[in-house]
């Protein structure tokens, strides 16, 4: 063995048994340093003849080559099993709870009505508004029901008080949204579609009424709109909303003094095991009221009756809440009970839209 | 409205079923609500004789009997003391269901002998509340169905019941004929013809009557006469279980009649004692403070504006809602006085709603009984009194007329399919008219007197469609207004209310619905409260005035929600709020209420009391989410319901657009809340609308040089506000300052210590952004000496040492 294949051998093992970085370092200073053994090797090239010199000197680049190889290999494994150590010692408890963060809700008669606000826009219907504390004309009078019918009685209505001295009759906290007719045909006129949902309010309070509730109305008029297509809205409307594919609709002549024919709509629906089921099973459940809009109506909100004919509908919002959601008491819905509000209601992104799904269920 | 099938069927004839009946109804707008068929529940037992009854050897009171029944001989224990060999009994076998226990039987042992069923009394039966013995039959074989055995001898005991709903514009429906007439028009059978009477008087009637001249118009006729030698008493069998059959009770035969003409033919009557009457009757208005004791035994104080009949002696009768009690019959009148009259309903439906006082007669008249029915009517009662009571009429007296209300409207069939969008055909439409009592004149239908409710042509489609039956109307599609994509139709308020929702939501927020009453002491809390915003008729005192604010809504919520043990709540409401209690006098708001601490417990410290700081964010969220303008200014004007210390309007000049920070202590002790409790309300409305929106964005101006941040921490006095010193920097120089933000904060008692009594060091970073050339240290240099000569003129700031 010649003395350079000795110097090699010896400065790879002290590498390869390098206990840490900094031994590594005494060590690439000791071989490849200013004053380092091979350095210096290198430094005597220049005293030895060119012929010398060009072999010894490619077997000294070469070594020192190699040396430095072997310092740089070293010094990776070295980082790797400090790094491994250091992983095992960053060891945490990935069990432990994330950070918090807190969770809204919206409540399912806000979702409802977004819900019910996109099928009808997407059938070309604008949402209209109207105030919750109306006159008795808008209330009661403009819809056809004569101070003295007993339909007026039956609405339960809250009114407010009235200064004396102030002769005008009370007004009234509306007790439908179907004022809001009224006051869109007499912005808009004729043709005109709408839906107009909110707060509405009746004197009534026990198991399944709360003096509050929540109606959609809906209305569209135009030259030849019939009841057939009040119909196939209807059943459109509620083919979407309850989200099955097959929807029944059975229209039951009634009596509502602002429509003429009027009709009571039940859905056909199953109460197998408790459970409500749209679309199938033997029983029929009243869902809203309908019919086509009276003449005397049309005429209040200053529409031709002679010119113009249409639909209207009205819907408890909180009902169809509670039957699409499975909600079992309307009194909760105004109860604020955290547990409830959680339960029952929707996550801020849970955006309804025709393309996307209702509901994520 | 109930009634029997036996009942109807006197009017109608037809063979449908019970079940064909009530689906009739129900489409044809008579509501079905219930229907009781006793034969349903009872049809699964038979009859059965008994053999031999032995003592049991265990029970003083219980024998043990052999019966033969169907299924050949059996065991039965009883209790029942007629339980004897011989007689014919219900029985009900293992497996079946006894209504009147509310229980399926099994085969049971008592005292240690087996039982294979049971023998049945009226009330386990359901038939009545008879429960001294089991039935015991006159007649019947054994394995005979009960159901059948009613049915041949005591066919009342098993009339299906049906109890359908009237809408108010059907009072001639409030009569079993009527539903007969709408039945008869739907093809369920013929309406049977209506009898009649005319009855010869052979006296003149002692009791003459007459109509004060001022009510010509709200009793236009006032008709009756003497029965004279009646003989009152219980009713006839079959009228009593007529009346029993509906739930009414019988009375005695003429008041029995009056109550069947009244379910019958919607036809009240009344029935005076004659001999109780001094002198003639005579229909007038109520005398103020007059007072009358009514045939329910309660004395009523007449209101002005009621009318009543009078006799000498004063009020005797309450006209159209209820007789009364001073010269009403019983079981001693032998001379009877029976009216029929016809009263305006708008008069009897303000008397009756005045007065408090729901009787048949009153729920008939204030919605109309047929005016020309009211001398037939009479003279049919009469003919009954004579049939069921004896004595000899007298002639009929009659004040006033019947009011004429004769009318026609136009039928148009094309116009009945055009608005039904069904295809009627015209012979049809004018067939359904004529079976609903219609007369046709051409195209002119004369309607019948005893529809009120029918007042234009548009009544007369509906009477055509809902006969013609809306179930198999078929629906047809409504095209969209125009083809296309449809274009979006949310007004710019209801995308913000929508945007504000969810992002309260997004923020924590769990979104309440709250009713729009308050009680009048919270809302007066709030700056409501007042007259204007009262209900005449609160349906509870907390809930008596519209609500100024969310927040008491919301803190409600809240004290409820900790008095179930969660004390860390954030809530919002999104709604109306009312200023006054004119129609418009509303506004939309959005409040969020956070209570308690940020977060619960957790290993890592998140768990902080919640401070006008995240009120304050979450208000600047919402404001962003429904477009307000990021620049605000600031002012502590408070409502009194704010710590005025901590909290702050965020406002756009006199436009205030939020309030955010720490509600008072003394509201929240009034409303029960234990903490603290931060909020925010933003008036939606207040927010301007963007002057023009446009839909592309600014081209992106950016620096490619490097930006040089700068701190400087300031002493001030400890009331100077962050926003003071942080303007004055900004303002330093607007071109090269980008932004300026605080840092830091060192405030309280050890500051004091350090800086000076009263005094505070807020530290603020200052963002500069070259446009044109990277920054000297010159220039930063200069920049710095703006910034601090800026806050110090501005604040009386000094630079922290």
């Amino acid at each position: 063995m010649t003395e350079l294949a000795q110097t090699r051998d010896d400065w790879i093992a002290r590498i390869s048994s390098a206990a840490d970085p900094a031994a590594l370092e005494e060590l690439r200073v000791a071989a490849l340093g200013k004053k380092g053994e091979i350095s210096l090797m290198m430094r005597e090239l220049g005293r030895m003849s060119p012929e010398e010199r060009q072999t010894k000197g490619r077997a000294l680049n070469e070594l020192r080559d190699e040396i430095d190889a072997a310092l740089r290999a070293k010094k990776a494994g070295l980082d790797d099993a400090a790094l491994d150590a250091r992983m095992e010692s960053e060891w945490l408890d990935v069990t432990l709870p994330g950070r918090p963060r807190p969770q809204g809700t919206v409540h399912p008669v806000s979702q409802v009505m977004d819900e019910v606000a996109v099928i009808f826009a997407d059938m070309g219907f604008a949402v209209a508004e109207g105030p919750q504390v109306e006159s008795d004309w808008f209330n009661f009078d403009a819809l056809n029901i004569a101070p003295e019918h007993p339909a007026r009685q039956e609405h339960d209505t809250f009114f407010m008080a009235r200064e004396t001295g102030d002769n005008r009759p009370p007004h009234v906290l509306r007790t439908h949204t179907s004022p809001v007719q009224i006051r869109a045909m007499q912005e808009q006129g004729a043709p005109i579609r709408v839906i107009a949902p909110g707060r509405v309010y009746r004197m009534d309070m026990d198991q399944t009424h709360t003096p509050m509730f929540h109606q959609v109305e809906g209305l569209a008029i135009d030259r030849d709109i019939s009841m057939a297509q009040l119909k196939w809205t209807l059943e459109e409307f509620c083919r979407a909303f309850f989200e099955v594919d097959e929807v029944e609709l059975r229209f039951r002549a009634s009596h509502f003094p602002f429509t003429e024919p009027s009709a009571e709509v039940d859905i056909r629906c199953s109460w197998a095991g408790g459970a409500l089921k749209i679309g199938e099973g033997d029983s029929w459940l009243e869902i809203l009221g309908s019919g086509m809009v009276h003449p005397k109506v049309l005429a209040a909100a200053g529409v031709d009756p002679d010119q113009w004919q249409g639909f209207a509908f009205g819907m408890g919002i909180d009902r169809i809440a509670m039957l699409k959601y499975g909600i079992p008491d309307l009194r909760a819905f105004f109860e604020s009970d955290l547990r409830w509000l959680r339960h029952y209601g929707f996550a801020a992104g849970d955006v309804p839209s025709v393309s996307a799904g209702l509901s994520r269920g | 409205m109930k009634f029997t099938v036996s009942w109807l069927r006197e009017h109608l004839e037809t063979d449908a079923s019970v079940g064909e009946i009530a689906d009739a109804l129900t489409d044809l707008g008579l509501e079905v609500e219930d229907v009781t068929d006793p034969a349903a529940r009872l049809g699964s037992f038979t009859l059965a004789k008994v053999i031999d009854a032995q003592q049991h050897p265990d029970a003083d009171r219980l024998r043990v009997c052999r019966v033969m029944t169907d299924e050949g001989e059996k065991q039965i224990v009883c209790g029942a003391p007629n339980a004897r060999a011989g007689i014919t009994v219900v029985l009900a076998k293992p497996g079946d269901y006894v209504p009147g226990i509310d229980a399926t039987l099994s085969v049971g042992k008592i005292r240690g002998v087996e039982s294979h069923g049971m023998m049945a009394s009226e009330r386990e039966m359901e038939l009545s509340d008879e429960h001294d013995g089991i039935i015991e039959l006159p007649s019947g074989e054994v394995g005979e169905r009960f159901v059948d055995w009613l049915a041949a001898n005591e066919p009342g005991k098993v009339d299906p019941m049906i109890h359908i709903k009237i809408t108010p514009n059907r009072p001639d429906a409030l009569g079993v004929r009527g539903i007969a007439r709408d039945l008869a028009a739907r093809g369920i059978g013929t309406l049977r013809p209506l009898q009649t009477a005319d009855i010869k008087g052979t006296f003149a009637s002692p009791i003459g009557v007459s109509i004060a001249p001022e009510l010509s118009e709200k009793a236009p006729v006032f008709a009756g006469r003497l029965i004279r030698g009646v003989k009152n008493g219980p009713s006839p069998a079959w009228l009593a279980a007529r009346l029993r059959a509906i739930g009414l009770r019988p009375i005695s035969v003429l008041v029995d009649i009056t109550n069947l003409f009244t379910f019958d033919l919607n036809r009240p009557l009344h029935v005076f004692d004659a001999a109780k009457v001094q002198g003639d009757l005579l229909v007038r208005p109520a005398q103020s403070g007059e007072q009358i004791e009514a045939l329910d035994e309660r004395t009523y104080t007449l209101p002005e504006g009621a009318m009543v009949i009078a006799d000498e002696n004063g009020p005797q009768s309450i006209a159209g809602i209820m007789g009364g009690a001073a010269s009403g019959v019983d079981e001693g009148t032998t001379d009877v006085f029976l009216e029929s009259a016809y009263w305006q309903p708008i008069t009897i439906a303000a008397t009756g709603r005045e007065m408090k006082i729901n009787s048949d007669a009153r729920y008939r008249f204030e919605r109309g009984v047929d005016p020309e029915f009211t001398i037939p009517g009479l003279e049919l009662a009469t003919q009954m009194i004579l049939d069921l009571c004896g004595g000899t009429p007298s002639e009929m007296v009659v004040a006033g007329a019947v009011p004429d209300a004769a009318r026609s409207y136009r039928l148009d069939p094309a116009q009945v399919v055009r608005l039904v969008g069904m295809d009627i055909p015209e012979v049809e439409q004018r067939a359904t008219l004529g079976a609903l009592g219609f007369r046709l004149e051409g195209d002119q239908a004369h309607v019948p007197s005893w529809r009120p409710d029918i007042l234009g042509s548009a009544d007369l489609v509906e009477e055509i469609a809902r006969v013609a039956s809306l179930t198999k109307l078929e629906g047809k599609p409504l095209p969209r207004p125009r083809p296309g994509v449809p274009r979006p139709i949310v007004s710019p308020m209801q995308r913000r209310e929508s945007a504000a929702r969810r992002m309260a939501a997004q923020l924590g927020y769990n979104e309440c619905v709250t009713y729009s009453f308050i009680d009048a002491g919270v809302a007066a809390l709030f700056g409501g409260g007042s007259d204007a915003v009262r209900l005449e008729n609160p349906i509870s005192s907390e809930m008596t005035h519209l609500r100024p604010d969310l927040l008491p809504g919301l803190l409600a919520a809240a004290a409820r929600n900790q008095a179930r043990g969660f004390a860390d709540l954030a809530l919002f409401e999104c709604g109306p709020v009312f200023h006054g209690g004119e129609p418009g006098e509303q506004a939309l708001r959005i409040s969020g209420l956070l209570v308690g601490h940020s977060a619960a417990r957790d290993p890592y410290g998140s768990r902080r009391a919640v401070d006008l700081y995240d009120a304050k964010a979450d208000a600047e969220a919402v404001l962003a989410a429904i477009g307000a303008p990021a620049r605000a200014q600031i002012d502590r004007k408070l409502d009194a319901w704010w710590h005025p210390g901590r909290a702050g309007n965020l406002q756009l000049g006199p436009n205030r657009l939020a309030t955010f920070g720490e509600l008072h202590p003394k509201i929240l002790r009034e409303m029960d809340i234990k903490g603290t409790a931060v909020a925010f309300t933003i008036n939606i409305a207040n927010v301007p609308q963007p002057k023009s929106r446009s839909i592309a964005r600014p081209a992106l101006n950016v620096s490619d040089l490097q930006a040089v941040e700068r701190d400087f921490a300031f002493v001030v006095d400890s009331k100077i506000e962050a926003a003071a010193i942080v303007n004055a920097a900004a303002g330093a120089d607007k071109t090269l300052i980008e932004k300026v933000s605080v840092f830091d904060l060192f405030t309280g008692e050890r500051a004091e210590a350090q800086l000076g009594a009263g005094k505070k060091s807020v530290a603020i970073s200052a963002r500069l952004q070259p446009r044109d050339r990277t920054l000297t240290d010159a220039d930063i240099d200069e920049v710095s000496r703006k910034i601090i000569d800026k806050v110090a003129k501005a604040t009386g700031a000094t630079l922290r040492g």
